[in-house]
C-alpha cells in the first residue's frame, strides 16, 4: 500500500475518532466512530488482514453502531446540557491522554522491529503453498490459492479457528449466549421496582 | 516506507484519544463509545503484529484469531452494556454520569 | 496360602464395620418407612456381627486398611484394623453382650415409644465400638472413641422427657470430653514423638528400636506426659476417679445400655485401650505407679460407694466401678512389673481377663436387675423388693451365679480366677495396692451379698414384690446364655479359644489365694448376718451414701472457678477487648475513612481518572524503571 493511503486512512481513523470525543451530539459521536472504524478496516486491509477488515465493517461500523444509534433515539438524548463543562475532567482527559501517547510511542519506538516496513517482511505466499501443499494434502484450494500468488485470508482464518482455536471457539458461543441471557435479563421490567 | 511503528503510533494515539475521552465526557453512550475504539486500537495493534511477525511466508494467523475473539467480546459487551445503560435511563431518566452517586462514600 | 487367608482377614473386619453403620444410617434415614422393621434389622445386624466374630477368631493375625482418607507426603491416615489375639477377644465379648442385649431389649423396651430410636442407637454404639475394638492405630481409635461417647449419650438420655436422664446424658458426655482432651494430648505427643506414627504396630516398634527407644531414657518426664495422657482417656471412658462421677449417673438410661455400654464393653474400652497402649505405660514407671494408684483408689472407693447404695442399678454401677479400677490398677501394676524386670508380658493380660470375665457376668447382673426392674413395674429401690427368690426362680439362679462371680467364689467361678491373677500380679508388683486389692474384695462380697439379701431373700416388702413375675422367655434367654457364658469361662478349655484373655499362669502365691478366700468370708459373712430379714439399712454412713460429696465438691469447685474466671475475664475483656481491640480499630477505622472519603466522592469519571492514572503509572514503572534497575 503507498504510503499516502496509510496517512490518509491513518487521519481518518484518528481525526473521526477526535470528533467522537469531541462532539456535542451523541449522534454525531456515533457516525464519527462509524467512519473511524471504517479507517481502521483500511488499515486493517492494508495488513493484508482482509477478513478482519471486513468483518470490522460489518460488526463494528454495521451492528455495533446500529444499536448505538438505535438506544440514542431510543433513549432520546440530547446534546449535552450547557451546563459548566467540567474543565477539571478536560483537562484531566488531556494528561491522561497525551502522557499515555507519549509512552506507548517511546515504547513502540523502543521496539526491536520497529522500522521494519512491510517489503522487510515480504509474504512468500508461493512457498508456503508448496508447503502447505506437501504437508497438508487435505487442503487443496488453499495450497492452490497459495501457489497462485492469492493470499486466501479467510480460508486460513477458518483453519486457525476451527484448528487451533476450536475449544475457544465453543467458549465464545457460550459467552454470546451467556450476553443474551443477561441483555434479556436486564431489559425486562422488573415489577417489583417498579411498583 | 511505512514501518511497524507506524501502525503502533497510529494505535496508540487512538488508544489515548479513547482514554481521554472516557475520563472528559460525561454522556455514558459516549463514554461506551470511547471504550470501543480503544478495543480497536487493541486490535490494530494485533493485526500489526501479526503481519510482521512472518511464520513460513504467512502472517501469524493466532493474533487474527484473538482479535476475532476480540471483536465477538465486544460485540457482546456492546449489547450488555447497553441494556444496562436502558435500565439505567429508566431508573434515572438520565444517561449522565454525574446521575450515577450510589458509590458515594 | 497366603493371598486368600489376607483377603478374608481384610473384608471381615470391613463388613464388621459396616454392618451396625449401614444398620445405624438406614434406621436414621428411614425410620418412619421402616418402623417395626428396623427392630428387626438391628438385631439381625448384631447377629451376623456376632457371626462374623466367631470367624473372625479363627482368622490370622494381620492388620489390613480399610479405608485411607488421608495421604499427604509420608502423612498418613487410614481406618486400619489390627487383627490380633486381644482384638478378637475384645470383638467376641462386645458382639455377643451385643446380641443378647439387642435380644433383651426387644423385651425390655417392647412399649417403649421410642423404640426404633433406641435401636438405631444401639447399632451406632455396636459400630463405633467394633471400630474402638478393631482399630489399629490411635487416630482411628480416637475418632470411634468419639462415637461411642456420642452414642452412649444418646443413649443415656433416651428417656431425655426425664430431666434427671437429660441432665446425666450431658453429665456423661462433659465429663468424657475432659478425658477426650486428655487422650487427644497424649496421641499428638506420642504422634509428634515418633514421627507421625501411631499405629500400634508402628507405636509399638517404635518403643522397641525407634525414636521413641531412646526418649524414653531422655525425655522420662515427656514420656510420662504421653503415657498419662492417653490414660486420660481411660479416665474419661472407664470412668476412674476423678472422672468417676458420670458412670452412676448413667444409669438413668435404659438398663439394657447399662448393661451392654456401661457395663461390659464401652466402660471396659479404657482398658482394653490400655492394655493395646501398654508399651507407653511400661515405658514411664512413674506413669505406671500413677495409674495403678489411680486404679487402686477408684476401686475401693466405688467399693465403700456402693455398701450405701439403695438403688438396685446403682449399686450395680458402683461395683462396675470398683472393677474397672481393678482392671486399671493391673494394667498399672503388670506395666511396673514389667519395667522393673525388663522381660516381655505374654499376650495374656490379668486386666483383659477380668474384663472378659467381668463384662459376662456384670452384664448379666445388669440384665438380671432389668428383669427384676421390669417385673416390679419399674421399681428400683432395693428396699421395695424381697423376696424375689420364688417369684423369679430363672433371675435368683443367674443373678446367684453372676454375684458368686463377682465375690469371687473360689474354684468354681470365672470371677475367681481373674481377681486371684489381678491379685498376684499386685502381690508382686506392689504390696500396698495388693492389700487394697483384698480389701476392696472384701468390700464387694459384703455388698453384694447384702443387695442379693435384700433382693432376693426374705418376705417381699411391696404389692409390686408381692406381684412380681418372671420376666418374659425373650428376657430370660439372654439371661440364662450369659450365666452360661460365665459359667464356661471359668474351664480352660473354653478360654482356650480367647486365649488372648488370660495371662500366663504364674505361679499362685499361696497368700494371695488366703487372702482373697478370707475377704469373701469376712465380706459375705458380714453382709449375710446384718441384713438378714431387716426392713431398713441398720447401718447408716452418710459420706459413703452420698458418694463421698464429689459432686458436690465438684459443684463448689466448678462454681469458684467459674465465678473467679468470669471476674478476670470480664476485667481483660473491659481493657483489652472493649479498649484495644474494639475501640482502637474502630477509631483507626474512622479516621481513615474520613480521609479516604475525599476520594470516593461518587464521581466516576474521577474514578476513572484514578484508573487510568494508576495503570499509567503501572507502565511507566514496568516499562521505564525496573529495566533501569536491571531487571
Amino acid at each position: 500500500m503507498p504510503a499516502l493511503l496509510f496517512y490518509l486512512f491513518a487521519l481518518i481513523t484518528l481525526g473521526f475518532g477526535l470528533m467522537v470525543v469531541l462532539a456535542r451530539n451523541p449522534v454525531t459521536s456515533a457516525l464519527s466512530l462509524a467512519m473511524s472504524f471504517v479507517g481502521l478496516a483500511a488499515l486493517f486491509i492494508s495488513l493484508d488482514a482482509f477478513f478482519i477488515g471486513t468483518i470490522q465493517i460489518l460488526v463494528y461500523a454495521g451492528a455495533v453502531m446500529v444499536l448505538f444509534l438505535f438506544i440514542i433515539m431510543l433513549l432520546d438524548i440530547k446534546a449535552e446540557s450547557d451546563r459548566m463543562t467540567n474543565v477539571a475532567a478536560i483537562v484531566g482527559a488531556i494528561v491522561l491522554g497525551s502522557v499515555l501517547a507519549v509512552q506507548i510511542a517511546t515504547v513502540s519506538a523502543a521496539h526491536h522491529q520497529s522500522d521494519l516496513s512491510v517489503n522487510d517482511a515480504a509474504l512468500n505466499l508461493v512457498a508456503a503453498g508448496n508447503q502447505m501443499a506437501a504437508t497438508k494434502t487435505d487442503l487443496p484450494t488453499i495450497s492452490k490459492d497459495l501457489k497462485a500468488g492469492i493470499l486466501p485470508d479467510t480460508k486460513l482464518m477458518g483453519l486457525a479457528l476451527f484448528q487451533q482455536y476450536g475449544f475457544h471457539l465453543q467458549v465464545m458461543g457460550l459467552l454470546l449466549m451467556v450476553g443474551t441471557v443477561g441483555v434479556v435479563v436486564l431489559s425486562k421490567r422488573d415489577k417489583e421496582v417498579a411498583r | 516506507m511505512i514501518t511497524l511503528s507506524h501502525y503502533l503510533i497510529v494505535s496508540g494515539l487512538l488508544f489515548a484519544l479513547g482514554l481521554a475521552g472516557v475520563v472528559a465526557r460525561r454522556n455514558i453512550i459516549i463514554i461506551y463509545m470511547c471504550l470501543e475504539m480503544m478495543l480497536s486500537a487493541a486490535n490494530l495493534t494485533l493485526v500489526a503484529f501479526s503481519r510482521f511477525h512472518v511464520l513460513a511466508g504467512l502472517p501469524d494467523y493466532s493474533a487474527q484469531a484473538l482479535v476475532f475473539f476480540t471483536i465477538t467480546v465486544a460485540a457482546a459487551e456492546v449489547a450488555v452494556g447497553l441494556a444496562i445503560i436502558v435500565a439505567l435511563y429508566r431508573s434515572k431518566q438520565s444517561v449522565e454520569v454525574e446521575s450515577v452517586t450510589k458509590l458515594q462514600g | 496360602m497366603t493371598p486368600p487367608a489376607q483377603e478374608t482377614s481384610a473384608s471381615l473386619p470391613t463388613l464388621l464395620l459396616l454392618l451396625p453403620f449401614l444398620t445405624a444410617l438406614s434406621i436414621l434415614i428411614g425410620h418412619k418407612l421402616l418402623k417395626g422393621a428396623s427392630v428387626v434389622l438391628s438385631i439381625a445386624s448384631a447377629a451376623l456381627c456376632f457371626v462374623i466374630s466367631l470367624m473372625l477368631l479363627d482368622a490370622r493375625d494381620s492388620a489390613p486398611i480399610l479405608l485411607p482418607f488421608i495421604e499427604i507426603g509420608k502423612f498418613r491416615i487410614a481406618l486400619d484394623a489390627l487383627i490380633d489375639q486381644q482384638s478378637r477377644g475384645m470383638m467376641f465379648i462386645v458382639t455377643s453382650i451385643g446380641l443378647l442385649v439387642h435380644l433383651f431389649s426387644l423385651g425390655y423396651m417392647k412399649d417403649d415409644e421410642g423404640k426404633v430410636r433406641f435401636f438405631g442407637s444401639l447399632s451406632l454404639f455396636m459400630f463405633s465400638m467394633t471400630g474402638i475394638v478393631l482399630a489399629g492405630n490411635l487416630f482411628m481409635m480416637f475418632i470411634f472413641w468419639e462415637l461411642v461417647g456420642l452414642s452412649s449419650y444418646l443413649l443415656i438420655g433416651h428417656w431425655f422427657e426425664k430431666p434427671s436422664a437429660a441432665e446425666a446424658c450431658k453429665k456423661a458426655f462433659l465429663t468424657n470430653r475432659i478425658g477426650d482432651f486428655g487422650f487427644m494430648i497424649g496421641i499428638l505427643m506420642l504422634f509428634m514423638a515418633n514421627h507421625g506414627d501411631v499405629s500400634f504396630i508402628g507405636l509399638k516398634s517404635g518403643f522397641a528400636e525407634g525414636p521413641l527407644h531412646e526418649m524414653t531414657q531422655t525425655h522420662t518426664t515427656f514420656m510420662m506426659l504421653a503415657a498419662l495422657g492417653i490414660f486420660m482417656g481411660a479416665v474419661g471412658k472407664s470412668a476412674q476417679f476423678p472422672l468417676h462421677v458420670w458412670l452412676p449417673d448413667a444409669m438413668e438410661g435404659p438398663t439394657p445400655v447399662s448393661a451392654l455400654i456401661h457395663a461390659a464393653t464401652m466402660v471396659a474400652a479404657g482398658v482394653f485401650m490400655l492394655v493395646r497402649c501398654s508399651f507407653v505405660i511400661e515405658a514411664s514407671p512413674d506413669a505406671a505407679t500413677i495409674i495403678a494408684w489411680i486404679g487402686g483408689l477408684t476401686a475401693l472407693m466405688a467399693a465403700l460407694m456402693a455398701t450405701q447404695q439403695n438403688d438396685i442399678k446403682r449399686v450395680l454401677a458402683y461395683s462396675t466401678l470398683s472393677q474397672l479400677g481393678y482392671m486399671v490398677m493391673a494394667v498399672g501394676l503388670l506395666a511396673i512389673q514389667v519395667s522393673v524386670s525388663h522381660h516381655e508380658a505374654g499376650p495374656g493380660h490379668p486386666a483383659m481377663f477380668h474384663l472378659y470375665t467381668h463384662a459376662f457376668f456384670k452384664a448379666m447382673l445388669f440384665l438380671g436387675s432389668g428383669a427384676i426392674i421390669y417385673a416390679c413395674h419399674h421399681e428400683q429401690n432395693i428396699w421395695k423388693m424381697g423376696g424375689l427368690m420364688k417369684h423369679m426362680p430363672v433371675t435368683f439362679a443367674t443373678f446367684a451365679i453372676g454375684t458368686a462371680s463377682l465375690m469371687g467364689v473360689p474354684f468354681i467361678t470365672s470371677g475367681f480366677w481373674s481377681k486371684e491373677s489381678i491379685l498376684g500380679v499386685g502381690f508382686e508388683a506392689c504390696r500396698p495396692l495388693f492389700w487394697v486389692g483384698v480389701f476392696t474384695a472384701m468390700l464387694t462380697a459384703f455388698y453384694m451379698t447384702r443387695m442379693f439379701v435384700i433382693t432376693f431373700l426374705g418376705k417381699p416388702r411391696t404389692e409390686n414384690a408381692h406381684h412380681a413375675v418372671e420376666a418374659p422367655i425373650i428376657m430370660v434367654l439372654p439371661l440364662v446364655v450369659l450365666a452360661a457364658l460365665t459359667v464356661l469361662s471359668t474351664f480352660e478349655s473354653f478360654n482356650r479359644l480367647l486365649a488372648a484373655m488370660i495371662p500366663n499362669h504364674a505361679e499362685g502365691h499361696p497368700t494371695v489365694m488366703i487372702a482373697s478366700i478370707a475377704a469373701l468370708i469376712i465380706g459375705s459373712g458380714a453382709g449375710f448376718f446384718l441384713y438378714k430379714g431387716k426392713d431398713s439399712d441398720p447401718l447408716n454412713i452418710k459420706l459413703f451414701a452420698n458418694k463421698f460429696y464429689f459432686d458436690e465438691i465438684y459443684a463448689v469447685i466448678v462454681k469458684v472457678l467459674q465465678d473467679q474466671l468470669a471476674w478476670v475475664v470480664t476485667g481483660l475483656e473491659r481493657m483489652f477487648v472493649d479498649g484495644i481491640v474494639a475501640r482502637l480499630p474502630a477509631f483507626i477505622a474512622v479516621r481513615l475513612g474520613s480521609a479516604a472519603r475525599v476520594l470516593t466522592g461518587g464521581h466516576l469519571q474521577a474514578y476513572t481518572f484514578l484508573l487510568g492514572a494508576g495503570v499509567l503509572m503501572v507502565i511507566y514503572l514496568v516499562v521505564f524503571v525496573l529495566p533501569q534497575l536491571g531487571h
